[in-house]
């Protein structure tokens, strides 16, 4: 049986304020497939995110990551397999120095010694920052740090990496080397954005979330030639962009 | 983005005193300044040997009499209130200069002068010659409550960001044709602080959740494994050790 690395079912969830953000989502990722969560903002984007990785608890529904549901008895085991980076990589990047913060996951898992020292090299190596292992976080550029934060979550070889709008304030330059850099990963990825042309290039399939659910569901290329479709849901491409041809 | 601040007090180097594990140093420090502290007021001579002590540390340290002198400016305030004891003293008056200061009085500023300037010294040579994180580290391995450590773990990573988000408000202000002339504009300066509060608490919780996100469970974990082998231990120590015997020798 192919289990698959992201089922959510029904989800559901109001804020204590009554708020209501999430209407029952449904989706499902399979193993190995970098998937785009589009929608506008105050679309539930980042509620759902916070439900992936157990941060808050489905009012209805569920979620399950390579088949173990999340609910409190799984925590410790699905935080290890979701792996979320955060928009501002100064969230996630609160240790003294780099190695150290990449360290922090699977020490925290129990890993150490000399184990620990490689896997951080080797996450390190994945996103180009191994040389820059004995740095403080502030002394690094915003689009270095991005990929540090990648790379403490990558240390904990999740089945799924989540990112919260990957590509926000980052130079062409620096946009451009975090999407060699996740293109070159070996791992399940949802891509939380309203950057559609990001999108485009790096994940073959997108979901909209809009109003609380999933509004549509399918190839990335051909939700953004639905001008109708992305209208709908408040997204745009941007100005004088067009969709390439087939790649 | 903000460059480093908080390195002001260390200098890289790589002394004898620097290769020490920064919790050897720490206890050597710690010991040093209650033996300080424990020295009769009117062993002279035992402080002047320690002073003799802490400027032998420097000289190993390689760290020049400015870098310490600069420092020691913190340490004002208490030389300001120690100035005005033997002023304010009671009893038995003695005249100095044509001023009539109190015994009692010049006794006990001298006191606290000898026993803070010694222990702050000690401090800006543990300082200079220990990274920020390492005395964290160092500090952690004392088992001192994991709670303090964290926090002061915090401070030092994110001292920064809010200097940086600071700047940044004041930028806003001023872009605006803010001036800040006289006390009339004290409330916006309060609100302007008030909103960097809430701005710092609200990382606080986003900090928060990527830390769980990551497995925290209330306590860091042990990533370097310090360790200080038997040589270490005595090079460290031979500081207070000196200066115990110096206080032997002063009550003899």
């Amino acid at each position: 049986m192919v289990v698959n690395s992201l089922e959510v079912r029904e989800l559901a969830y109001a804020y204590p304020d009554g708020t209501q953000a999430l209407f029952g989502v449904d989706l499902t990722i399979g193993r190995g497939e970098r998937v785009a969560l589009l929608g506008p903002n105050g679309a539930g984007k980042t509620t759902l995110v916070m439900h992936l990785n157990g941060i808050l608890t489905a009012g209805h529904g569920l979620v399950r990551v390579a088949g173990t549901e999340v609910r409190p008895g799984t925590l410790k085991e699905i935080r290890q397999r979701v792996g979320l980076v955060f928009q501002d990589p100064d969230d996630q990047l609160f240790m003294p120095t780099v190695r150290d913060d990449v360290a922090f996951g699977p020490a925290n898992m129990g890993v150490k010694g000399e184990e620990l020292e490689r896997r951080v090299k080797n996450a390190l190596d994945r996103v180009g920052m191994a040389d820059r292992a004995d740095r403080p976080p502030h002394h690094l550029s915003f689009g270095q740090r991005r990929r540090v934060a990648v790379a403490t979550v990558l240390v904990m070889e999740p089945e799924i990496l989540v990112l919260d709008e990957p590509s926000s304030n980052l130079d062409p330059a620096a946009r451009r080397e975090l999407a060699e850099i996740l293109r070159s990963l070996d791992v399940t990825v949802l891509m939380v954005t309203h950057d559609l042309p990001y999108a485009l290039e790096l994940c073959e399939r997108s979901l909209i979330l809009s109003g609380g659910v999933i509004a549509a569901d399918g190839p990335t290329r051909s939700l953004l030639a639905d001008p109708a479709l992305l209208a709908a849901h408040r997204l745009e491409l941007p100005y004088g962009f067009a969709i390439p041809e087939g790649r | 983005m903000g460059a480093g601040h908080h390195h002001q007090l260390y200098r890289q180097g790589d002394s004898p005193v620097h290769r020490l594990p920064p919790h050897c140093k720490l206890v050597a420090v710690l010991a040093f300044a209650v033996v300080v502290v424990a020295t009769p007021r009117e062993s002279f001579w035992a402080f002047g040997c320690y002073a003799l002590l802490l400027a032998a540390v420097a000289v190993v340290a390689r760290v020049p009499l400015g870098h310490v002198a600069r420092r020691m400016v913190i340490e004002v305030p208490f030389v300001a209130f120690a100035v005005a004891i033997p002023f304010i003293g009671m009893g038995e008056r003695t005249e100095v200069l044509g001023l009539s200061l109190s015994v009692q009085g010049l006794w006990a500023a001298w006191n606290i002068l000898a026993k803070a300037s010694l222990g702050v010294v000690a401090s800006i040579l543990l300082a200079a010659t220990t990274e920020p994180r390492m005395i964290l580290l160092g500090a952690q391995r004392l088992r001192l409550p994991s709670l303090l450590v964290q926090i002061a773990m915090f401070m030092l990573r994110y001292l920064d960001v809010i200097v940086e988000e600071m700047r940044r408000m004041r930028v806003a202000r001023e872009s605006r044709g803010f001036v800040a002339r006289d006390v009339r504009q004290i409330p916006v300066i309060a609100r302007s602080a008030g909103a960097l509060f809430i701005r710092s608490y609200e990382r606080g919780e986003r900090v928060h959740l990527a830390m769980l996100s990551r497995g925290y469970n209330g306590s860091l974990p042990v990533i370097h494994e310090i360790s200080g082998s038997g040589r270490q231990w005595v090079v460290a120590l031979a500081l207070p050790v000196t200066a115990l015997a110096v206080l032997g020798a002063s009550w003899w």
